[in-house]
Parts: C-alpha cells; structure tokens; sequence
C-alpha cells in the first residue's frame, strides 16, 4: 500500500511525457524547417542546405556571429576566473566586513531584470567615457555570468569533504597548496560546466548587448532580432540550428565533465 | 588552530577581486541610473545634463543637489501610460507564474518519482532548452504561431477552425512563449526539493490512513514550500522586467514596463525618463529581491 505512493502514477509519466514534448516541439520543428527548400517558411519544398548557403554568403550576419563568438570566450573565461574566486572566498574563508553585501551583489543579476543591468552599465560606460564596442559588451557579460559561474562552483564546493583539505594540511601542506594540490582538481569539472554555462548565455544575450553595444559592433543576437522584427526569414531558421548544433555539443561535453566530477567526488568521498 | 582556521584566511583573499568587479560593475552602475534620473533631460549626446561635476568644487556640488529634481519621477507616476506598463507588468507575471506554478508541479512531481537513473536523464532534459537560446526558443514559437504557421495549418486540416486565428500580437502568445521560456526556472527548484524528501513521511501518513490526496496536500505540498518559493522568485522578478518576449509576441496596444523602458531609452532618447523607470521598477521588486537574497544565501551556505 505505501510502495504505491512512489510508484509513478499514470498521471505523473503524463505530466512529465507532456512538459518535455511543450519543451522540445519547437525546436524540432525550427530545425527540420531550416532544411526546407522553400522560400516560404511554413510550405515543404523538399530537403536543402540553401538557407546555410545563404547564412554564409551574409557578411554581416558572419561578422555578427563572429563578434558573438570572441565575447563569449573572453567573457566566460574572465567569469569563471572571478566566479571561481567568489565561490572559493564565500564558501571557505571566513566571515569578512561586506560579506552579506558581497553575496548580495553577486547572486543578484541572477534575477535581475536584464534592463536594468543593462541599463545601468550603459550609463557607467558613457560616464567613464568608455568608447563601446567589444570590450564594453564582453564587461557587461562577464558581470552578468560571475553568479553562475560562483552558484556552479560554489554547490560543488559545498559538497565537497572537507576533511581531505584539512589532512593535506596535517601533512605539512600550506593552504594555498593544499588547495591547488586536493581542492582545485576535484572542482575543476564544475568549474568547466561553469565556464561552458557562462559562454551561452554571452551568446544568447540581447538585451545586455543591447545597451552596452556601439555603432558597428553588432552581436548576432542583436542581428537576429532586427531580422526576426522584420519578419520570419528562413535564413534565421539555419543560423539558430547551427546555433543549437554549437550549444549541444558544448552540452555533451559538459555533461561528460559533470560525469567525471561526480564519478571522482564518490571515489573521493571514502577516503 | 585548526587546519580549517588556517585555510579560511588565504580563502578569504580571494573574494578581493570579484568583490571589487561587482562594486565597479554592478553596484556603482546603479548609483549613475539613480543620478541620472534625477537630472534634466538635454538633447545632446550624452542626452542628460550632468547633475554632479565633481572638478568645480564642493559649491557646485551645492548648486547640483540643489538642481535635481524629481520630475522625471512625476512624469510617471502621473502619466498613465507608465502606470498602466506597470500594472501590466505585475499582473503578466503574477498571471504567468500562476500558470508555469500549475504546469511546472506536475512536471517535477513526477520527474522526482522515476526510479533514480532515469531522473538524472529527465533533469537533463529540462535543463538543455535553458542552455538553448532564448531569442532562438521564442522565434521558433513565431515560426508555428504566425497567419500561415503550422498550428493555423494543423487546425485547419482537423476542420477545428474554419479560418486562420490570429495568435501572433496576442496576449496568449505572450504567456506561451513566457511559460515556455520560464518552465525550467520553476521545474528545477521544485525538484530539487521533492527529490530531497523523505519517502517515509508520506508513507507514514498512508499507513496512518490518509487517502493519496491527503497525504499530498498534508505532506508532500507543505514540505515542497521552499522549491514552490525558489520557484516563484525565479520566475517571477525577471518577468517584471521582461522586454524580448512581450516585444516579439504580444500585441502593441499596451506594453509592460521593460517595453516602455527600453522605447524611452532607444527610441526617444530620453535617458532620464528611462533611467527613473529603471529604479522605480527596482523599488518594486525589491520585497521579492530580498526574499530570493535570503533563500539562495541559505540553499548554498546551508551546509556550513
């Protein structure tokens, strides 16, 4: 009798079943769509590559998705070094004066409406006469993508078993030893999830990049988005799948570090 | 002295950096949009006069405090149009995180119910279209929503409707394309919380007689309450300030406030307008921001 309260109901597998199909319809609808022949977006015209064609003969649109590409490399690596910082000073030093304030700031832009960060880094950039262009975006990201980064690593910190630092310790090590010898490779897979986490959402953003932008040095979401407003074109179609193609597969790469790390932090654990 | 003791003082000198960052780029912004807002709006580039300028001394400083003036703060709350964009935008949120909360249970109950293999896989799953672009997600919708878009051609082959509906530029595309955008914000924290739950409390309250839906709504529900909280802060205060997906699928008869900001701002190049929009939708979510501060300092911080 009480082994079937967690068994899955019908009910349950439905409701999951439903949720995942809401999920991916969508997408899978836009991806088989980029192969269609046909100019007219919801017409079948037959399978083509004609729309990838098209995306790389668009010098903007290259140029677009090539800005996309250097920010969110140098944003996601200059905010998983700080994230990583964040995580290891929260979660192992001590109480320090502005402590509250400095987590407070960090998970803020977690859910701070994307305006108002971009917003008011904006308005910082024109006051520090900052000329925009790629630096200013690349800031604005890594300022955005710290907190992940930091949430990321700082869980896996949590987890992890304290008592492995402090025998490095026993042992003669100095802290900073200790944790560049035990620490850091058992969290290095989280820090690669966050890194990875950190690079798509720089790519992904648009209204950060909005603000933070200057004249000539557009993102491809920013190109996407004057596009989408000027209607459904099926060259967009082809662009986000190869967008998705680039996603998924930095995704099977951080599921492969998740698996490491998780695998590692068992065999750790006994010890 | 512990070894822990002496481990937590270099670790404390690691925050220097990534402290110093947030002062510069999250806190010290936030002081300019509060300046700005209070200074008169110019039509120049930069488009606002400046209020302080700090290299003409400590009277001019007094002259400054004594210009600025609130009537850009006036302006809103005094014209309907910013009123209106306001109450829409809390209404839209509470609305839809309402619905993602009715959606978003179900999915998570029965994720935390599969056997333990299979629950890595379903979370997996819920989490890839988070990481998939969000203009991407929310272009895809416009694709299968538009006049001649499959949901229209479906509809119509099944001789469920006799013309095209109109969905795109309606409310209810907007609240799709916000459930959609927003279920994986909802889904994971509730799971993260039933997942954690001691079977043998609900079985202890079968055994004890209550029928299934007692036990859920005795013990399942309020135990979940802290994944319902995370859940609703998540969703909730970004879509106050959300821009992209009411711009791309509702209609334009009446905007929701991170509209109305970003026109101020890109369109009308009123900076200060904007930039007192900004802040009063900052004091608006500032309940819910600091009950998710609280929530997510606890979660993280909860093991020491």
């Amino acid at each position: 009798m009480a082994s079937n309260l967690n068994r899955l109901s019908r009910f349950n597998l439905a409701s999951l079943a439903l949720g995942l199909a809401f999920l991916y319809l969508p997408i899978v609808i836009l991806v088989i769509y980029s192969f269609n022949a046909s100019r007219l977006v919801t017409v079948w015209g037959g399978w083509s590559l004609r729309w990838y064609t098209e995306f790389f003969n668009d010098r903007a649109m290259l140029d677009a998705a090539w800005m996309s590409c250097r920010v969110a490399l140098a944003s996601a690596t200059l905010a998983t070094l700080l994230g990583t910082l964040a995580a290891v000073g929260l979660s192992r030093g001590e109480r320090f004066k502005g402590r509250m304030l400095f987590s407070g700031m960090l998970y803020a832009p977690l859910v701070m409406p994307e305006i108002i960060t971009g917003l008011s880094l904006l308005l910082l950039f024109v006051a520090l006469n900052a000329e925009r262009g790629f630096w200013t975006v690349t800031f604005a990201h890594t300022t955005l993508t710290i907190c992940f980064v930091a949430v990321v690593v700082q869980s896996r910190l949590g987890a992890l078993d304290r008592s492995l630092e402090e025998a490095a310790m026993d042992l003669g090590c100095s802290p900073a030893r200790a944790f560049a010898a035990v620490t850091l490779p058992l969290i290095v897979p989280a820090i690669a999830a966050g890194w990875m986490l950190a690079l798509t959402l720089s790519l992904d953003d648009l209204v950060i990049a909005s603000f933070t932008t200057g004249p000539g040095s557009e993102t491809l979401p920013i190109r996407i988005y004057s596009e989408v407003r000027l209607g459904v074109k099926p060259e967009i179609n082809a662009i986000c799948t190869l967008v998705i193609g680039l996603i998924a597969m930095v995704i099977v790469v951080a599921s492969f570090a998740s698996k490491l790390s998780s695998t590692r932090g068992e065999s750790a654990a006994p010890l | 002295m512990s070894a822990r003791r002496i481990f937590a003082r270099p670790a404390r000198f690691a925050a220097i950096a990534p402290y110093l960052w947030m002062v510069l780029f999250f806190l010290v912004p936030f002081g300019f949009v509060l300046k700005i807002s209070l200074s008169q709006t110019v039509i120049a580039q930069p488009p606002y006069s400046p209020v302080f300028d700090l290299s003409e001394g400590f009277a001019a400083i007094r002259a400054a405090l004594a210009a600025l003036s609130l009537d850009n703060f006036r302006l809103l709350v005094s014209d309907d149009l910013y009123v209106l964009s306001y109450l829409r935008s809390l209404v839209v949120a509470a609305v839809s995180t309402s619905i993602l909360l009715v959606i978003g249970y179900p999915i998570a109950y029965g994720m935390a119910r599969l056997p333990r293999r299979w629950q890595s896989v379903a979370m997996v799953l819920v989490i890839v279209p988070f990481w998939t672009s969000f203009l991407i997600r929310i272009y895809a919708w416009i694709n299968i929503l538009q006049h001649d878009g499959l949901l229209n051609r479906i509809l119509l082959a099944l001789h469920l409707v006799s013309a095209p509906v109109v969905w795109l530029s309606t409310d209810s595309a907007m609240y799709l394309g916000i459930v959609y955008s927003y279920l994986p914000f909802m889904v994971l924290p509730l799971y993260a919380t039933l997942a954690k739950m001691e079977p043998a409390l609900e079985e202890a309250a079968s055994d004890l007689g209550a029928s299934p839906r007692l036990v859920f709504w005795l013990v399942t529900f309020p135990l979940s309450l802290p994944g319902v909280a995370a859940g609703i802060l998540l969703c909730f205060i970004p879509i106050v300030g959300e821009f992209v997906i009411p711009d791309l699928l509702a209609g334009s008869d009446s905007l929701m406030i991170g509209q109305t900001l970003w026109l101020e701002f890109f369109t009308n190049k009123d900076w200060p307008v904007a930039s007192a929009a900004a802040v009063l939708l900052l004091v608006l979510l500032l309940v819910p921001l600091l009950f998710y501060e609280r929530l997510q300092r606890r979660q993280l911080e909860g093991g020491r």
